[in-house]
């Protein structure tokens, strides 16, 4: 390994109300690549972020190669040579390979582009970088893979010394993950110094040199791939203690299962998924961001449309075809984007907690029935400790928390049994998140069968009945509350299809990352 | 990883797919030139061709000009009133301060790259949408013509019958030269568009903004750019006008820049960015201007012309969704 190209110590960064990073530190050498590892929130994007200009440190010290520099924009960066490759591709789909690469740069004669020795910059490039990309495709038509190459490609003729790429095998196949890798070390054997974001650890020894872990925005600790083993990165990246408080949950669940849905299938993030819901559950469902958890409640819900599968409600099989018909048979879905998708932030409680019922609170006429929505708005406000200054208050003025509970009302008017929540507590403060596991266990022993989706495992742990895994779409294993621990469910999020189908025990060793 | 023949392969549906919706819309042209061929002897005639071609010239500038924003993800709705902004700037400077004509087009078309400029400004640098802001600039555009003129025309007749001699006169295939001011037009438009930086940031733009101004590109000056451009263009159109007229009408305009928008996206240009093109846009002009005069032959009443022309405009624009999504 070379000299030392970016070292970054006592890195903290705080947004309102939460705290990113704290006394983060990293450092990364010339021909090396270096792995960043650590759960949903672990402060690894962030950390990149501040040291590609996007968020400015509140405090520590950040040198690249050897000088103290602090780049405030991303353009800044570029010139320290750092650039980045965000999870979401930052492409033009509508113009070329070549035309993307050099945007801004473009080689021209007189007032006209030369679009021919554009062409010919770009095919040097990809020769350079063994490549095989036709400089002359429109970018939207690519593959998400070759668009990524792209992108190497560009960093690349930026002439980045460091090179950071967040996520980057996350979409990819496994053929296309060994192109990107092939990629990735001629990068490095040329001394450039790479970063590589993931969430897959069975690919660190693939093709990482060192692997730091970082937890709750601090580091942990960074060590030598070779001299490691999956197991260790596992307890080194959860190993953080439970809630103080023990799990409370509601007495065991009845055995009547509410909702069954089998072999439903939509696109890659939906594979093949079937699991039971029973009456008076938590059933939580664990995964690392991209599994796919989110895609099958929304498919359950025919907020999308899957492509094959079943859905049974008491037994009886149903046709959902829309999110209507979902809540005809009694399902709500609880998005984890509750100001997107869960209330008229514009309007008052009252109105958000009527709104998807309104038939019940309407003559025939359309006339509202003022006085029924009111009892029903204020008796809700009521039984779940809404803090607001009266049913008339914008909805956009409450707390996170509040806000949350306001969609549960909702739901709980409409009389549904089946309470899907996405993420719900995301967002909401340390306080407020205990009320709203309160409520929650209350819905459960009222006989409410409730999906939990969270990346807390601290959250699924302490919440859950039984636990549902999730890896790239599939289910990839099934937890009653007594067997679940932090690492098997990071062991099951991590099984990728490839590994679990080399065999049982494979899954925990590191070797397996050479297929 | 895809060889290279994957990548020719896709080549070559580039190649058929881009210009798919122009193949479309030409093929309309020309069923549609056949089809009132047949049903009206006396639309095939060359005299009936030249008028097709003349009615276009205004609306094929205006639509040419207006291509550029549509492709940035924006528009520009103060492109109707703007000729009447325009030409009246150039009546002023020609008639009745009586500058030499040479002077008065050049006013008409600063006057139209002035409006452009305000457009671009309020969206590029005070982050108005283009509907709001050109919405609000059709009507500036049109007080400014009505305040300046004080609601009388201004006529090009006497002392300056110079403008209709040369714009409406026809040296070549008895066909006017305002035609040929709109084929330049549209020649010079291409080139912009497509060889060099502006029409390249134009697409970029339109493609993904956000990208494009990370990667270094001074996206809010290219977008007034594009609007200065849309602007000149319709300096253009009001020296048509004024021609055909030989006066500078304070009021007109309301209207056209929906024709002129619907010329764009018959040829296949997107509203939601990143996709068009000259050619196209030209194509769809001719379209509606051969609808319109096809069917004036035909002695159909102007009312179904309106119902007829806005089911063309819906047709082209659900023909291209509907190709879109099952190409996806």
């Amino acid at each position: 390994m070379g000299e030392l190209l970016v070292e970054m110590t006592g890195i903290s960064k705080s947004f309102p109300g939460v705290h990113a990073l704290d006394d983060a530190q990293f450092e990364l050498r010339a021909g090396e690549v270096h792995a960043l590892v650590g759960e949903n929130g672990a402060g690894k994007s962030t950390l990149m972020k501040v040291l590609c200009g996007i968020y400015a440190r509140d405090a520590g010290v950040i040198r690249v190669k050897g000088v103290e520099a602090y780049p405030a924009t991303p353009k800044a960066a570029q010139d320290l040579g750092i650039a980045i490759i965000h999870q979401e591709l930052n492409l033009m789909g509508h113009l070329t390979v070549a035309q993307n690469i050099f945007i801004g740069r473009e080689p021209h004669r007189g007032l006209l582009l030369d679009e021919k020795a554009l062409n010919r910059k770009a095919t040097e490039l990809f020769e350079e970088l063994h490549i095989l990309l036709d400089p002359r495709v429109r970018v939207s038509r690519l593959a998400v893979a070759q668009q990524q190459m792209v992108e190497i490609a560009k960093a690349f003729s930026y002439n980045s010394d460091v090179l950071i790429m967040d996520e980057p095998t996350a979409a990819l196949t496994d053929t296309e993950i060994d192109e990107l890798f092939r990629i990735t070390r001629t990068l490095r054997d040329r001394g450039h110094g790479i970063v590589h974001i993931s969430h897959r650890l069975e690919e660190l020894r693939q093709i990482s040199d060192r692997v730091t872990v970082m937890r709750d925005g601090r580091y942990i600790n960074t060590v030598v791939t070779a001299e490691t083993n999956i197991q260790q990165i596992i307890s080194m990246m959860v190993g953080r203690t439970i809630f103080e408080a023990a799990p409370e949950l509601p007495e065991d669940p009845s055995q009547e299962v509410v909702l069954e849905v089998r072999n439903l299938n939509r696109g890659r993030q939906v594979r093949d998924v079937s699991f039971q819901l029973r009456r008076g559950e938590i059933l939580g469902v664990a995964g690392l961001v991209g599994a796919g958890r989110t895609e099958v409640m929304r498919a359950v819900f025919a907020a999308d449309k899957p492509e094959s599968g079943q859905v049974l409600i008491n037994g009886q099989p149903v046709a959902i075809k829309n999110p209507g018909d979902a809540v005809r048979h009694g399902i709500a879905y609880l998005s984890e984007d509750r100001k997107r998708y869960g209330l008229a932030l514009g309007m008052d409680v009252e109105l958000n907690i009527v709104l998807a019922s309104m038939r019940r609170f309407m003559s025939r006429f359309g006339w509202m029935h003022a006085r029924a929505a009111r009892a029903q708005a204020l008796k809700l406000v009521e039984t779940l400790a809404i803090k607001t200054p009266g049913i008339g208050q914008r909805v956009k003025n409450l707390s996170g928390g509040n806000q949350q509970k306001v969609v549960i009302a909702k739901w709980l008017t409409a009389d549904t049994d089946i309470l899907i929540f996405d993420e719900p507590t995301r967002g909401i403060d340390v306080g407020a998140k205990s009320e709203i596991y309160r409520l929650l266990n209350d819905l459960a022993r009222r006989g409410k069968a409730v999906i939990m989706i969270s990346s807390e495992l601290p959250e699924i742990l302490r919440m859950s009945h039984r636990i549902l895994v999730m890896c790239e779409g599939r289910i990839t294993g099934e937890l009653s509350a007594a067997e679940a621990t932090q690492e098997r469910i990071m062991t099951l999020a991590t099984q990728r299809q490839s590994v679990a189908t080399a065999g049982p025990e494979t899954s925990t060793a590191m070797s397996v990352g050479a297929n | 990883m895809q060889t290279t023949t994957a990548s020719t392969s896709r080549i070559r549906t580039l190649a058929t797919g881009e210009s798919v919706q122009r193949l479309l819309a030409l093929g309309a042209l020309v069923i549609l030139l056949v089809f009132f061929s047949i049903i009206a002897p006396n639309f095939a005639t060359l005299e009936n061709y030249r008028n097709i071609l003349t009615a276009t010239a205004s609306n094929g500038l205006l639509a040419t000009g207006v291509t550029f924003a549509i492709i940035t993800g924006g528009i520009d709705l103060s492109i109707g009133t703007g000729t009447a902004f325009t030409s009246v700037a150039m009546g002023i400077v020609a008639v009745n301060w009586g500058l030499p004509l040479p002077l008065g087009l050049l006013a008409g078309l600063a006057s139209g790259g002035l409006v452009g400029l305000i457009n671009g400004t309020l969206i590029a640098k005070a982050k108005l949408p283009p509907f709001i802001a050109t919405l609000g600039m059709l009507y500036v555009t049109l007080g400014m013509a009505q305040v300046l003129s004080d609601v009388h025309p201004i006529y090009f007749t006497d002392p300056q019958p110079a403008l209709q001699d040369f714009f409406m006169g026809k040296p070549i295939a008895g066909i006017p030269n305002i035609v040929w001011v709109m084929f330049g037009g549209a020649a010079v438009a291409w080139v912009l568009l497509n060889k060099t930086v502006l029409g390249r940031y134009t697409f970029a733009i339109g493609s993904n903004e956000e990208a494009t101004r990370l990667s270094g590109v001074n996206v809010d000056r290219w977008k007034i750019a594009v609007y200065v451009v849309g602007g000149v263009f319709v300096g253009l159109a009001g020296i048509v006008l004024a021609a055909r007229s030989a006066s500078a009408q304070p009021s007109q305009g309301m209207g056209y820049e929906l024709n002129a928008i619907a010329a764009a996206v018959i040829g296949g240009t997107s509203l939601a960015g990143g996709e068009g093109s000259i050619v196209g846009t030209l194509i769809g002009a001719f379209l509606i201007s051969t609808l319109g005069t096809g069917l004036s032959v035909d002695n159909v009443p102007q009312q179904f012309q309106y119902v007829i022309t806005g089911l063309v405009v819906i047709g082209a624009v659900w023909l291209d969704i509907f190709r879109r999504r099952s190409r996806a």
